[in-house]
């Protein structure tokens, strides 16, 4: 690198000053980011935390000058070891980034080239850079490999893209960035695609590698969990400004927007319960950038919005008195909101009761045969395997009842919900629904009672309606189908009123789907499903692609109309803390099998089976009252065409007892009844394990 | 919704106003003018048109009659008992029809025919990739085998082999062009089914237990819309090409019907001596398919804008 690095170091490592950023398209210009001030010494970390399009991702652009077309920074400074970036000339830029300056993106298979060897793609950064030899470059790649955990380098090196696992992929990524060993390291929401397990280690090791090697982190991200295990500092932004900074225990411990705090009440915490203390979603929906209010940007959502005083003028971001010095906030009310005595007023709910018995699993199996065609397959004889999506499982649900299956991708969680819908069969075993076996049933065979008791909520917004029929249409047919109304006015009426209950405007009848928003076009899949008075209905994921505010409310709609239609709910998710928040029974999955079945609490307290423990100590959490055991996953997940004999979770069991695991199924323990936990190690080991998440006692939070 | 008596205020709060049908699909028609390539196609079609429509009032002569053989462009006519006098502005051809005359009239067989083929060809394919890809399984694998094959063929010869045997004729001609493209059809459609199978709104179409003939026609067509309009214009094109190259060959409309490629079939040999006679349909049929490629890119220009 040029010599220019041993600079002053006084002058900080990156400075951003009064920096606002606009987008200019056919509707006019588009600020995109307003008064952004930013100053990163050497080895911080800095948390930037928001909703989509609170402009995050585009200070990251911003600070690499990789606007785009149509983006320009409008006026400011980024200063990078006090040289003013935006007066560098392109080849300049192009010795920094990728150098200098890293960033590693939320699609790890996106910034790796799919036709080059991870060993080629690796080797080129400081054969660029530094104009290193062949042979050192291959060295200095397997080192990074190395440190950023990835067992086997060398044959990593070797393989493309495609061969290793995501959570692989996303370490090279790492190892990539790492390479030229940058002094600033942009993380744009890099485990968002990722797997809870594999996103603890990830995280973890970020925050371990930054120590090594000295890095200043900006680390991008919706997850204010995430933030807190990995930053010292954090920046909360919302509709374009930073309405709250300060240091990480400063700014958790006591919030002063009133942004934060709404942040903080929507996401379900292990302390919440869905009766006593409800989620709390924001009200209304983040402006347009060229619909922005006048004043405060978060008036027109904000409990503590006064007229006249908010709206008059520019809110200017101001330290906050009697705090940390770096703590500073975008209010002009900051000091006469008294957070301690503000109390929303939550609504009161009994706890459901819970009815009879709605869905009974028993057994049920799902194979997918895979044939294969190759010479030596004919001639070995193994020509037919078998894909064991789901195998031996048996729960049950009753009416009222939340109840939810979790587990990571590739647990056979979604196979279970395309069977119970009727898209596929099963292999083996009972699905009792209602009394009726229709696990065997394709959906074309069932009758139109039978399909109307059970529906489903999808989980991608933006595939869940049919982007050629308006709201309207799409509701009204499931209540004609389903004969819940034959006259068109009543069917008209209908829509209307379930328009009404999932707080969506009445003229939204009219609406096409790509005039929704996210958050508005799931609530009309609520409709949907709740259109023909189901008795049951499956929930995939349905938040999951949300942002935190808007998931919020759309859980807190789910519940309120389940238990206005006294429904069952089947919750499928991989994200523990919204499934503790809302849900009565937790059926954990790992490879198709159950490895624990039992109520919430039984759940999240000992006696655990291991995987639960590890599952539980991966999510991350927004309280830092919360303390975590560490439970770190090692491998990958293995492969479903040949899970181990034993236990499925062998491979990877921090407590494995011993060869049993690898070669005998593990028998079930029943703890108490309804809990099941399926694993060789005897009851009362697993009874005296510590609880993986504890609240801090009152005396410990004060030091 | 024409309830007079409910007040303005209630009536928006109760009972939403439908925006009609028929304005949006005018509406989403004028986004062409956000892409001046495609404004430029849409005129030249619009042009021929109009020709087509007003052709009896537009052409100065009968096409059909023969009045002064070889007159040059220009040429007035002093007039006969057959016909009034007036001026060739294309001149005549070899048997002294007017060469202006019988373009006009042959724009009518063109946007006449084509069209008709088009639409024959694209219901057929569509059905066909429906199937194939929603249904998948032997049926994908016949329908595939039967397009394969068809394919196989270089497109003359499967137009040559199919007029020969059954005769040229307009019906004929549909039936070829429907018989030759519809698989090419059928190939794009299949491979926008295959995508749009797997979207959650037809999983939710099929978990309320929705027929497969409905959810293909009501839930996935609709959705292939923007690529197949965008490639039946393209495909239009193609079809006057076609047509003409069939007229060219004889093989098209029976003489002594105006048909563009026919005439330049007629007066190719004596092309270099008369150029006019055979320009003049060339230049139109690359002008009436310049048009609907410009259209076509125009329209795609405009789709993937949105």
């Amino acid at each position: 690198m040029a010599d220019d690095t041993q600079t002053d170091p006084n002058v900080p490592l990156l400075e951003i000053k009064d920096l606002c950023i606009s987008y200019y398209t056919r509707a006019g210009e588009i600020p995109a980011v307003v008064d952004f001030n930013l100053t990163i010494d050497r080895g911080q970390s800095v948390g930037l935390v928001g909703e989509s399009g609170c402009g995050k991702s585009t200070v990251a652009m911003a600070i690499m000058q990789y606007m785009g077309s149509n983006g320009g920074i409008k006026s400011g400074t980024i200063k990078f070891k006090g040289k003013d970036m935006n007066e560098m000339s392109q080849e300049e830029l192009r010795q920094i980034r990728g150098s200098a300056i890293s960033m590693i993106y939320q699609e790890p298979m996106a910034a790796l080239n799919p036709s080059l060897t991870i060993g080629t793609q690796l080797m080129e950064v400081p054969m660029f850079h530094e104009q290193l030899g062949e042979e050192a470059a291959r060295k200095r790649a397997i080192k990074v490999l190395e440190d950023v955990r990835l067992p086997d380098p060398d044959r990593v090196m070797k393989a493309y893209p495609h061969q290793i696992s995501g959570g692989q992929q996303q370490r090279a990524v790492i190892a990539m960035a790492l390479l030229s060993s940058p002094e600033l390291l942009l993380l744009d929401e890099p485990t968002t695609a990722l797997d809870v397990t594999v996103e603890a280690g990830i995280t973890k090791l970020i925050a371990e590698i930054s120590k090594e090697y000295g890095t200043a982190t900006i680390y991008i991200s919706h997850n204010l969990g995430l933030i807190l295990e990995v930053c010292e500092r954090v920046c909360v932004m919302y509709s374009g400004e930073v309405v709250e900074e300060g240091a990480i225990r400063t700014l958790f411990d006591t919030p002063r927007h009133p942004y934060t705090h709404g942040l903080f009440g929507c996401i379900p915490l292990p302390t919440a319960d869905k009766n006593a203390r409800p989620l709390m979603p924001i009200r209304g929906q983040l402006p347009l950038p060229h619909q922005r209010p006048p004043g405060c940007n978060y008036g027109p959502r904000c409990d503590h919005f006064q007229k006249g005083l908010c709206d008059a003028q520019e809110i200017p971001e101001e330290p906050v008195e009697g705090s940390t010095p770096d703590h500073a906030v975008r209010c002009i009310r900051y000091r006469d909101i008294d957070w301690d005595a503000y109390e929303p007023d939550y609504p009161e709910r009994p706890p459901m009761e819970v009815g009879d018995e709605v869905l009974a699993v028993e057994n049920m199996q799902k194979y997918y045969e895979v044939v294969d065609r190759s010479l030596a397959a004919i001639f070995s004889g193994n020509r037919v395997r078998y894909v064991k999506a789901n195998e031996t499982l048996t729960f049950n649900a009753k009416r009222g009842q939340t109840v939810a299956i979790v587990g990571e991708s590739g647990c056979g969680k979604s196979t279970f919900a395309k069977v119970l819908m009727g898209l596929e069969t099963t292999t083996g075993g009972e699905i009792r629904f209602e009394g009726t076996d229709i696990g065997g049933e394709q959906v074309q065979k069932r009758s139109q009672s039978q399909i109307a008791k059970l529906q489903m909520v999808f989980q991608n917004p933006s595939d869940t309606l049919n982007p050629s029929h308006t709201v309207g249409n799409q509701i009204s047919r499931v209540i004609r189908k389903f004969g819940v109304e034959a006259d068109p006015d009543k069917v008209r009426e209908r829509v209307l009123k379930l328009l009404d209950t999932v707080k969506l405007p009445r003229d939204f009848y009219y609406r096409r789907p790509r005039q929704l928003s996210g958050g508005q076009k799931q609530r009309v899949g609520i409709a949907r499903a709740f259109a023909g008075n189901p008795s049951m209905v499956i929930a995939d994921e349905p938040v999951s692609a949300l942002d935190v505010s808007v998931a919020a409310a759309v859980t807190e709609l789910l519940m309120e109309i389940q238990r206005e239609h006294q429904t069952t709910l089947l919750f499928i998710s991989h994200d523990l803390s919204v499934v503790r928040y809302l849900s009565d029974r937790i059926v954990v999955m790992y490879l198709g099998q159950i490895m624990e079945v039992g109520s919430t609490d039984e759940i999240f307290t000992p006696p655990y089976h291991p995987y639960t423990e590890a599952l539980l100590s991966a999510v991350p959490i927004a309280d830092p009252n919360v303390v975590k055991r560490e439970i770190l996953l090692e491998g990958n997940l293995p492969s479903v065409l040949d899970p181990p004999k034993g236990c499925p979770f062998s491979t990877r069991c921090p407590r494995k007892v011993g060869e049993i695991c690898d070669d005998e199924r593990p028998p079930v323990l029943e703890p108490a009844p309804g809990h099941r936990i399926a694993c060789h190690i005897p009851l009362e080991e697993l009874r005296q394990v510590d609880p993986v998440i504890k609240l801090k006692r009152k005396e410990e939070q004060v030091a | 919704m024409s309830d007079t008596t409910v007040t303005p205020e209630v009536a928006a709060s109760a009972t939403p106003k439908a925006p009609s049908g028929s304005m949006r699909f005018f509406k989403s028609l004028l986004l062409i003018r956000e892409s001046w390539v495609g404004m430029i196609g849409a005129l030249i079609v619009l042009f021929w048109v109009v020709v087509a429509l007003f052709a009896p009032w537009l052409a100065p002569f009968d096409p059909l009659a023969t009045l002064q053989p070889f007159a040059a462009p220009g040429t007035e006519f002093a007039g006969n008992d057959i016909a009034p006098p007036g001026v060739f502005y294309l001149g005549t051809d070899h048997l002294g029809r007017d060469v202006l005359s019988r373009i006009i009239f042959g724009s009518r067989t063109v946007l006449f025919y084509a069209p008709i083929a088009t639409v024959t060809a694209y219901t057929v394919g569509i059905f066909m990739g429906l199937a194939a890809g929603y249904i998948g399984g032997w049926w994908d694998e016949i329908l595939s085998m039967i397009t394969n094959i068809i394919l196989s063929f270089p497109v003359l010869v499967l137009y040559i082999l199919i007029i020969t045997l059954i005769g040229p004729s307009g019906i004929n001609i549909i039936i070829a062009i429907t018989f030759a493209t519809g698989p090419t059809v059928m190939r794009i459609v299949r491979g926008l089914v295959l995508d749009l199978k797997n979207r959650d709104y037809v999983a939710a179409a099929q978990t309320r237990g929705e027929g497969s003939w409905r959810i293909m026609l009501v839930e996935i067509l609709p959705n292939a819309r923007g690529p197949l309009i965008v490639d039946a214009c393209l495909r239009l094109g193609y079809v006057i090409i076609t047509i003409g190259v069939l007229g060219f060959l004889g093989l098209g409309l029976p003489p002594p019907q105006p048909d563009w490629g026919g005439m330049i079939n007629e007066t190719r040999s004596m092309a270099m001596a008369f150029p006019h006679m055979t320009i003049y349909p060339c230049i139109a049929i690359s002008s009436l398919i310049l048009g609907f490629n410009l259209l076509a890119d125009g329209l795609r220009e405009v789709s993937l804008r949105d």
